[in-house]
């Protein structure tokens, strides 16, 4: 992915709206936004103001209504299902809230499932989740099932499979939304970790400013735009 | 394409790993399909040891010959004058002592069956002497052959299993008369083993038939002289008679109860896999309600839509095969050579028999499964492909 002028994701112009039957929302409205390579952004907003939409929209798990969304020079939006998919898995790692890993898998396997789409031999494959296992913490865990991790650790295997494939972008929506403080602390730290040593650009949904504090910079979702300033 | 199979593969692993926390559903539905794959091979195991008995050992030098127009030997009618006509056509087998051609004559009698104590139909049948050298393969398995003239009876062995008071050595009170049992036979064709033969000359007075029959068994001198025989008969204007080889005589004569047992058997099992279809189909539905987040997850990783739609009929297929097979299984560990006795429905008599579950009945019901276990797992794999991604990411 090489950017331009250094820019990794330019949304321009962006309307989402999801009917509902006959109801429409109206949910994002000719939103723009630049995201330099490299830059640690939190995004807030009050609740169903579309943070996680806009992430949506930006991580190719859906398409705006209108508008361009191009992430390192790809216009992703006019991209079909399957040519999304194989886009998804090679430029974006996606962290969730609920963590999101397959219970029957431990955490060894849980990381090593985005691999499983690229032509990695199985020891190639082991040796990245040892990789991305050790940068998280978590390599003594590893064959651990996610049930018996704490929440924190969950998100850290969480974590590790989103980086496994070493993509430039991370998406996070409410990483720390379902820790305790400390947990989340040692989450926003990791994240903090990769974007600095790493180099990775990294956008973070959260209602937590305590969270955002650890961004590079923050923009406040408002009546489906942008702005610099909270939301009152 | 080896790509794609490994995504197939790693999705149909992680579901089928899930089953044991679902296995109350799981096995109900692998249950159902068990239940039909059981009951259709039950049925058709019926039909075909039905049919197996009756045609097995029907011959194709071997003639039947009714009045035109029966259907059977007990619609037929045929006098001695014909009987003999019949035995002076071109092709018939001959001997020293004359044309092998046995007229022959058939009476429904009531005997009590071993397994409940009833009376049930038996066929008795008067045969004359070449009537077992037209055979070929009638054994005495215990006793002695009946002598002409005399009140004397052979039973098949088929009749002496099923039937009591067919021991050797055993008086039978049938009509007006005491019949004594001196020989147990095997052989005969068809239905002959579930039979009981006497003299044909003592049976018609017994039974107040004159000197009629019901039918003639011919030996031709080879298979292929059964056209001539035909045409013999067809251009002699004293005869309307119609004749049948052996083989395809039994094989319509039982045809309306193969067909029967397995209409029952097709109807009963299509009923079943009706239900076992919506069982499979809840099962599946819920698999995929259950694990919609974690689809959501794969398709946000990247895996494709095809993989999870395979993958889940992959699930389903395995899930109907393990049932299908179980059942085909049970049904021949339950039903093979399993000895029944059934009713022919046109000559209202007994007919002793085997289950035969055959490799083609297995794969009948192992077909059947698997087109329940794919419409099963159609509708919801379909489903579980179009879920949106965003949304099913949220889902709890
Ligand atoms: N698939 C969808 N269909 C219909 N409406 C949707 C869909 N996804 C989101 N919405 C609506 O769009 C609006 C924005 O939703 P979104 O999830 O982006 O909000 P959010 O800012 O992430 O909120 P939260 O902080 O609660 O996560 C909400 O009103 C939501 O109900
Ligand atoms: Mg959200």
């Amino acid at each position: 992915m090489t950017a331009n002028n250094g820019t990794l994701v330019r949304v321009q112009g962006v309307d989402k709206i999801f009917r509902r039957g006959s109801e429409e929302i109206h949910v994002l409205k000719g939103l723009n936004l630049e995201v330099p390579k490299g830059e640690f952004l939190a995004l807030m907003g009050p609740s169903g103001s579309g943070k996680s939409t806009l992430l949506n929209l930006i991580g190719g798990l859906d398409r705006p209504t209108r508008g361009v969304v191009e992430i390192g020079g790809e216009r992703i939006d006019q991209m079909s299902d399957r040519e999304l998919a194989a886009w998804r898995s090679r430029h974006v790692g996606l962290v969730f809230q609920f963590y999101n890993l397959l219970p029957v898998l431990n955490a060894h396997r849980n990381v090593e499932l985005p691999l499983l789409l690229t032509h990695l031999t199985k020891a190639e494959r082991s040796k990245h989740v040892d990789t991305a296992l050790k940068v998280v913490g978590l390599s003594h865990r590893a064959r651990h099932y996610p049930r018996t991790l704490s929440g924190g650790e969950q998100q850290r295997v969480g974590i590790a499979r989103a980086i496994v494939t070493d993509p430039t972008l991370l998406l996070c929506d409410e990483p720390t939304g379902d820790l305790d403080r400390k947990s989340g602390d040692e989450v926003l730290s990791l994240l903090q970790a990769l974007s600095r040593e790493h180099g990775k650009t990294i956008i973070m949904v959260t209602h937590d400013p305590h969270a955002s504090a650890r961004a590079t910079r923050t923009l406040h979702l408002d009546k489906g735009q942008l702005t610099d300033e909270p939301v009152k | 394409m080896i790509h794609w199979l490994s995504q197939v593969f790693s999705i149909a692993s992680f579901n089928l790993r899930t089953i044991p926390e679902r296995k109350g559903a799981v096995l109900a539905s692998a249950v159902g399909i068990a239940g039909v794959a059981a009951v259709l091979v039950g049925f058709l195991s019926i039909a075909e040891g039905f049919r197996a008995a009756i045609m097995s050992s029907g011959a194709d030098d071997i003639a039947i010959v009714l009045r035109s127009g029966a259907d059977n030997e007990m619609t037929s009618g045929l006098t001695r004058e014909e009987a003999r006509m019949i035995g002076d056509a071109a092709g018939v087998a001959r001997t020293e002592d004359g044309p092998l051609v046995s007229a022959e004559l058939f009476v429904i009698i009531n005997l009590p069956k071993r397994s409940t104590g009833t009376d049930a139909n038996v066929p008795f049948r008067g045969v004359e002497k070449p009537a077992t050298a037209i055979r070929g393969d009638i054994r005495i398995i215990e006793g002695r052959m009946f002598e002409p003239g005399r009140s004397e009876v052979i039973a098949g062995a088929g009749a002496a299993r099923a039937f009591s008071g067919l021991e050797v050595g055993n008086t039978l009170r049938i009509g007006q008369a005491d019949w004594t049992v001196v020989g147990i036979f095997t052989g005969g064709g068809g239905s002959a083993e579930s039979e009981i033969w006497t003299d044909a000359a003592v049976l018609q007075p017994a039974y107040h038939r004159g000197d009629s029959f019901q039918s003639v068994h011919v030996k031709l001198t080879s298979a292929e002289t059964f056209e001539a025989f035909t045409n013999a008969l067809a251009n002699n204007p004293q005869l309307e008679v119609k004749a049948m080889r052996q083989r395809d005589f039994l094989a319509d004569q039982s045809s309306l109860l193969t067909g029967f047992i397995q209409g029952i058997g097709f109807f009963i099992a299509a009923l079943m896999a009706l239900g076992a279809l919506f069982g499979a189909l809840n099962t599946m539905y819920s698999a995929v309600a259950a694990r919609t987040r974690e689809i959501a997850t794969l398709r946000a990783l990247g895996f494709g839509a095809s993989p999870v739609i395979v993958s889940i009929l992959i699930e389903s297929l395995i899930l109907a095969l393990a049932g299908g097979i179980v059942g085909a299984a049970a049904a021949y560990f339950a039903f093979d050579g399993f000895q029944a006795a059934t009713i022919n429905w046109q000559s209202f008599s007994q007919i002793a028999f085997a289950f035969a579950v055959t490799p083609q009945l297995l794969l009948s019901a192992i077909a059947w499964a698997t087109v329940i276990g794919l419409l099963g797992g159609l509708f919801p794999a379909i489903r579980a492909a179009r879920l949106p991604i965003a949304a099913g990411l949220r889902e709890t």
